[in-house]
């Protein structure tokens, strides 16, 4: 039963399980002021641990292992990648955030959510399925929660639990329609019963409907998103950037396995009209994102917004249907994650040092710290989808697929949106490179980048240039993954 | 595989950009060093690219092709002919004079130059020039429109940064809006051309030469030609968009100007020419009366708008609205004549709107004002850039002897082919060129010199000198041997005729 290739298929699991073992047995042992050193092991261990799984546990054929409870194939193996390389960026900014980096229970539990989406993203059982993102949910409530003392971070906490409580209950709801009508829980034999008109049109939406509640949460789209502001600005600056990357993307991982298992032909009724309900979606995601971050005067709220409207780039793909469409996805959320991470990192960075987040705050910071800024400016133009960063070439190949599926409309929204997009991201950038502080005293008030920070960010911004110049690799991986969809 | 220069030209910007910023910031003569070195290799570079091509084989020469990401068909493929080479020659002489008068020197009398930050300044300059060096030698698609975003956003920094204090912010968000609206209109229908080809021929790519052959039908080519071509042209300054490009000269810094008038709007026209015409031929034959409209109004219009204007730069950014239209106005006539004048234009109002700019900021840095009414008298303490001012007021006026002449005559001789009146009418401009030239002329560099500005003026700096000489040699160079560029320019032209189809 227990065969090389099961092993394989959650190697990178089993390895950030020992992790979080190493942490919880090293951490009692270290004095209080070297606790903040259980970061260096995190993100060595998640960066140790993505080596030895890109070593041997590669996958070869798509195959289902551990009684059809987990799909091997490249879809999951990128997506674990990325979230072992958001994990070990997040620990990095962990280290140096006051309250959160010298206690070792927010790395283990940053791992323990990692564990959940690495098994969200090689689900294959609508059982499996709700228990790692039942795995993935509950160590972010108490993450978002962390900082006691704090009332927005409590406040933060709190909404995030009884969102994700509510929604996570109406998809368990669907989940069980779903095993009613169709008799199984195995996603790859739900699509006979879907294609084959078993169910009835309605039943069909109405089930979909409701498992698009917990995933459209998860990934926050309109009007899934309430939370997302809230929670972002309440938690701790490096737990918003996971959630709203990682978290996110791990949400994309499940929609995408998700449905093209159920609609492998795209060309029958259901499917299309699922399609254009994930259109009119995606249309309402972007543009809400957008206009609601236009009048933001705090970054985060503003990262915020942006990152609900990207959600709405990236299901483009998904609605073209298309092996394109899926390798535009998966590389959009590749890009995006190396980005929205610089970005939060930059707020984190600059925060713990002013204990500011106004925009206003930023003004003069491009001599405070010019290495800061530019790394900034680096984030901002690869969120507004500027070459040569990733968010670019992510944002043209959504845009292809959308226009090869016929999606003109959608993606005529989508750049209408990017333009506002560039409106306020560059307005943001005035605020750092513009204006100066009051008194125009920016040489007393230099922002200093602590070790962690240095290497986060550095590593961050090379990956987002080479994301968006060298692309030929990503996108091949990316290929390689939407290919398992097929 | 030769020697690969163009790519060796694209680069050179972006790895001293690269270089500056990794100097300390305190360290503004390194930076500048670093800057003028990177500016004047590619400048070589650029020379060495306009005298090896080949005129009598024409077509695309220093072709050089490294698959990039060969799934979706794009590579980065270099090459240039006849109508890109000058424009790469014109980027260069543009990036070397405009890093000259940007120097800046610690006199603190003359706020000449670039003082605050000049490491971001030259950083941000020169990713711009590598973008624009990228688009004039992209034969990619997917990679020319990749270039075409990196030339427009340092724009708004720059601009923002470095640019006049009352109108920087206001003029550089619209500048960039514009722009970006302009080049995502095109990007629909850039995909749009990439999956027809897909369709038609099986081949994904975005190499250009392979989509001159994709057999666009004639009902995609009219709803995609405007689109794509006005989309670019935006850039180009088309009249009715245009309004972005004044504004973005007045607010801009000198040398972002000298780039902006220069090169940039080039690079609009130069798209809308190689993937409006020459891709969509058929379209532009459908469409050609509009953009000659368009045309015409912006030649006219810009000219009397330029005619009434009290600031200097606002001026001269109006010209350059109505030198631009005359460009447009040559693509719009798809003959010999008019194309083959357009690319001399291009190359011709490059240089002289980035003498014109770098004078008036000359004249700026020291009188701290730009109202012509308030100027007078400059030929007694700049002698120099006077005369500068004058030979590129010949240019502009069309003068024979100079540029402006061997370039605006084909293109009249080309629109009378194609529709006599529009001649008529855009021949209104040459008398309006003529006359504000003149006034401005009299008005700013002779008379007597306001009392207020006495004591303030001093000559211009030798680096100064440098950049209106070696701007001016152009001018009359090709003024007094047309063959230096024209036949250049010609080759260029037969490749797109053969896409209309003769005429």
């Amino acid at each position: 039963m227990f065969t090389s290739t099961t092993f394989a298929s959650i190697l990178p699991e089993i390895l950030i399980l020992i992790l979080g073992m190493l942490v919880l047995i090293v951490e009692p042992f270290w004095k209080q002021e070297q606790r903040r050193n259980v970061g260096w092991l995190t993100a060595g261990g998640l960066f140790a641990a993505m080596l030895i799984s890109l070593l041997f546990g590669q996958p070869g054929e798509p195959t289902t292992t551990l009684g059809g409870m987990v799909r091997f194939d490249w879809l999951g193996f990128f997506f674990k990648m990325l979230f072992m390389f958001a994990g070990a960026a997040t620990a990095l900014l962990f280290m140096d955030n006051e309250k959160v980096g010298d206690r070792g229970e927010a790395y283990l539990l940053l791992l323990a959510s990692l564990i959940g989406m690495n098994l969200m993203a090689v689900s294959s059982d609508l059982v499996m399925l709700y228990l790692s993102i039942e795995t993935t949910s509950i160590p972010l409530y108490v993450l978002a929660g962390f900082m006691l003392n704090d009332s927005k971070s409590t406040e933060a906490g709190f909404k995030y639990l009884l969102f994700g409580a509510l929604t996570s209950t109406i998809m368990l709801y669907g989940f069980s329609l779903v095993f009613g009508f169709t008799g199984t829980t195995n996603l790859y034999d739900l699509a006979g019963s879907f294609q084959a008109g078993r169910l009835s049109l309605v039943a069909a939406f109405g089930v979909l409907g409701l498992i698009l509640v917990g995933l459209g949460f998860k990934v926050s789209i309109v009007p899934l998103h309430f939370w997302a502001p809230d929670v972002y600005e309440g938690s701790p600056t490096p737990v918003a950037g996971f959630l709203s990357t990682a978290s996110k993307a791990a949400g994309f991982a499940v929609v995408l396995r998700l449905f093209f298992a159920i609609f492998p032909d795209p060309n029958v009724d259901l499917a299309r009209g699922w399609a254009i309900t994930l259109a009119i979606l995606a249309a309402v995601t972007m543009t809400v994102g957008n206009l609601l971050a236009l009048p933001q005067t705090n970054l985060k709220r503003l990262i915020a917004f942006s990152s609900v409207a990207h959600a709405g780039y990236a299901l483009i793909g998904v609605v073209a249907m298309s092996q394109l469409g899926a390798a535009s996805v998966v590389f959009y959320l590749a890009a995006y994650i190396a980005t929205n991470l610089l970005a939060f990192g930059i707020i984190m960075a600059f925060s713990r040092v002013t204990g500011l987040e106004d925009l206003k705050d930023y003004s003069g910071m491009s001599r405070r710290n010019p290495a800061l800024a530019l790394m900034m400016l680096a984030a901002f133009l690869s969120l507004a989808g500027m070459p040569p960063f990733g968010g670019f070439v992510a944002k043209i190949f959504v845009f292809a697929a959308g226009i090869q599926a016929g999606y003109v409309w959608l993606v005529i929204v989508g750049i209408l949106n990017s333009i506002i997009g560039v409106y306020y991201y560059l307005n943001a950038m005035k605020y750092v490179y513009l204006y100066r502080m009051p008194e125009q005293d920016e040489e007393n008030h230099p922002v200093q980048l602590t070790r962690p920070y240095a290497i986060a960010l550095a590593v961050l911004t090379i990956g987002v240039i080479l994301i968006g110049t060298v692309f030929a690799p990503w996108f091949s991986w990316s290929d390689a993954a939407a290919l398992n969809l097929f | 595989m030769n020697f690969p220069v163009l790519s060796i030209i694209t680069f050179t910007p972006l790895v001293a950009a690269v270089l500056m910023l990794l100097i300390p910031a305190q360290r503004k003569s390194e930076t500048r060093a670093v800057a003028l070195a990177a500016a004047t290799f590619a400048l070589i570079l650029s020379f060495w690219v306009y005298f090896t091509y080949d005129q009598a084989a024409g077509g695309y020469q220093f072709v050089e092709t490294y698959n990039w990401l060969p799934a979706l068909g794009i590579a980065l493929k270099f090459g240039v002919d006849g109508m890109s080479t000058p424009l790469v020659l014109l980027t260069g002489v543009v990036m070397f004079t405009g890093v000259l008068i940007s120097w800046g020197d610690d006199d603190k009398r003359v706020m000449a130059g670039i003082q605050d930050r000049p490491r971001e300044f030259f950083a941000f300059l020169f990713i711009l020039a590598a973008g624009v060096f990228g688009v004039f030698v992209s034969l990619d698609l997917f990679m020319l429109f990749f270039f075409y975003e990196i030339a427009v956003f340092p724009m708004y920094l720059l601009i923002a940064i470095w640019g006049w204090v009352q109108t920087r912010e206001y003029a550089a968000m619209k500048l960039t809006l514009y722009l970006f609206i302009g080049s995502v209109v095109s990007l629909v229908g850039v995909l749009a051309m990439y999956w027809v080809q897909y369709q038609n021929t099986g081949v994904l790519s975005f190499d250009m030469l392979q989509m001159e052959s994709a057999g666009f039908s004639r009902t995609f080519q009219d709803i995609w030609f405007l689109p794509v071509f006005l989309g670019f042209a935006v850039l180009g300054g088309i009249w009715p968009f245009h309004n972005w490009s004044p504004d973005g000269h007045v607010a801009a810094p000198t040398a972002v100007s000298m780039f902006h008038a220069g090169v940039l709007m080039k690079l609009g026209a130069f798209a809308a020419l190689r993937v409006g015409i020459m891709l969509l031929p058929q379209g532009a034959q459908t469409w050609s009366w509009l953009i000659m409209l368009f045309a015409v109004v912006a030649v006219v219009y810009g000219a009397y708008i330029a005619f009434v204007q009290k600031d200097l730069k606002y001026m001269i950014g109006f010209s350059s609205v109505s030198h631009m239209g005359l460009v447009m106005l040559g693509f719009s006539t798809l003959n010999r004549a008019g194309l083959t004048g357009a690319g001399v234009q291009m190359f011709s109002h490059g240089v002289m709107t980035a003498l014109f700019f770098a004078i008036t900021g000359m004249i700026y840095d020291r009188s701290h004002t730009r109202q012509i009414p308030e100027l007078g008298g400059m030929s007694k303490v700049m002698p120099f850039a006077t005369i500068g001012f004058i030979i590129g007021g010949l240019v502009s006026m069309g003068m024979p002897g100079f540029s402006g002449f061997v370039a605006e005559f084909p293109i009249f001789m080309g629109v009378w082919g194609a529709q006599w009146l529009v001649a008529v009418i855009a021949s209104i401009s040459i008398v309006i060129t003529a006359a504000y030239i003149m006034r401005n002329i009299r008005q700013v560099f002779f008379g007597d010199m306001p009392e207020k500005l006495e004591g303030h003026m001093t000559d211009v700096t030798v680096l100064d000198k440098v950049a209106i000489t070696t701007l001016c040699l152009f001018m009359i160079a090709i003024g007094l041997f047309p063959s230096f560029m024209v036949p250049m320019v010609q080759t260029g032209v037969e490749n797109i005729l053969r896409l209309l189809g003769g005429a």
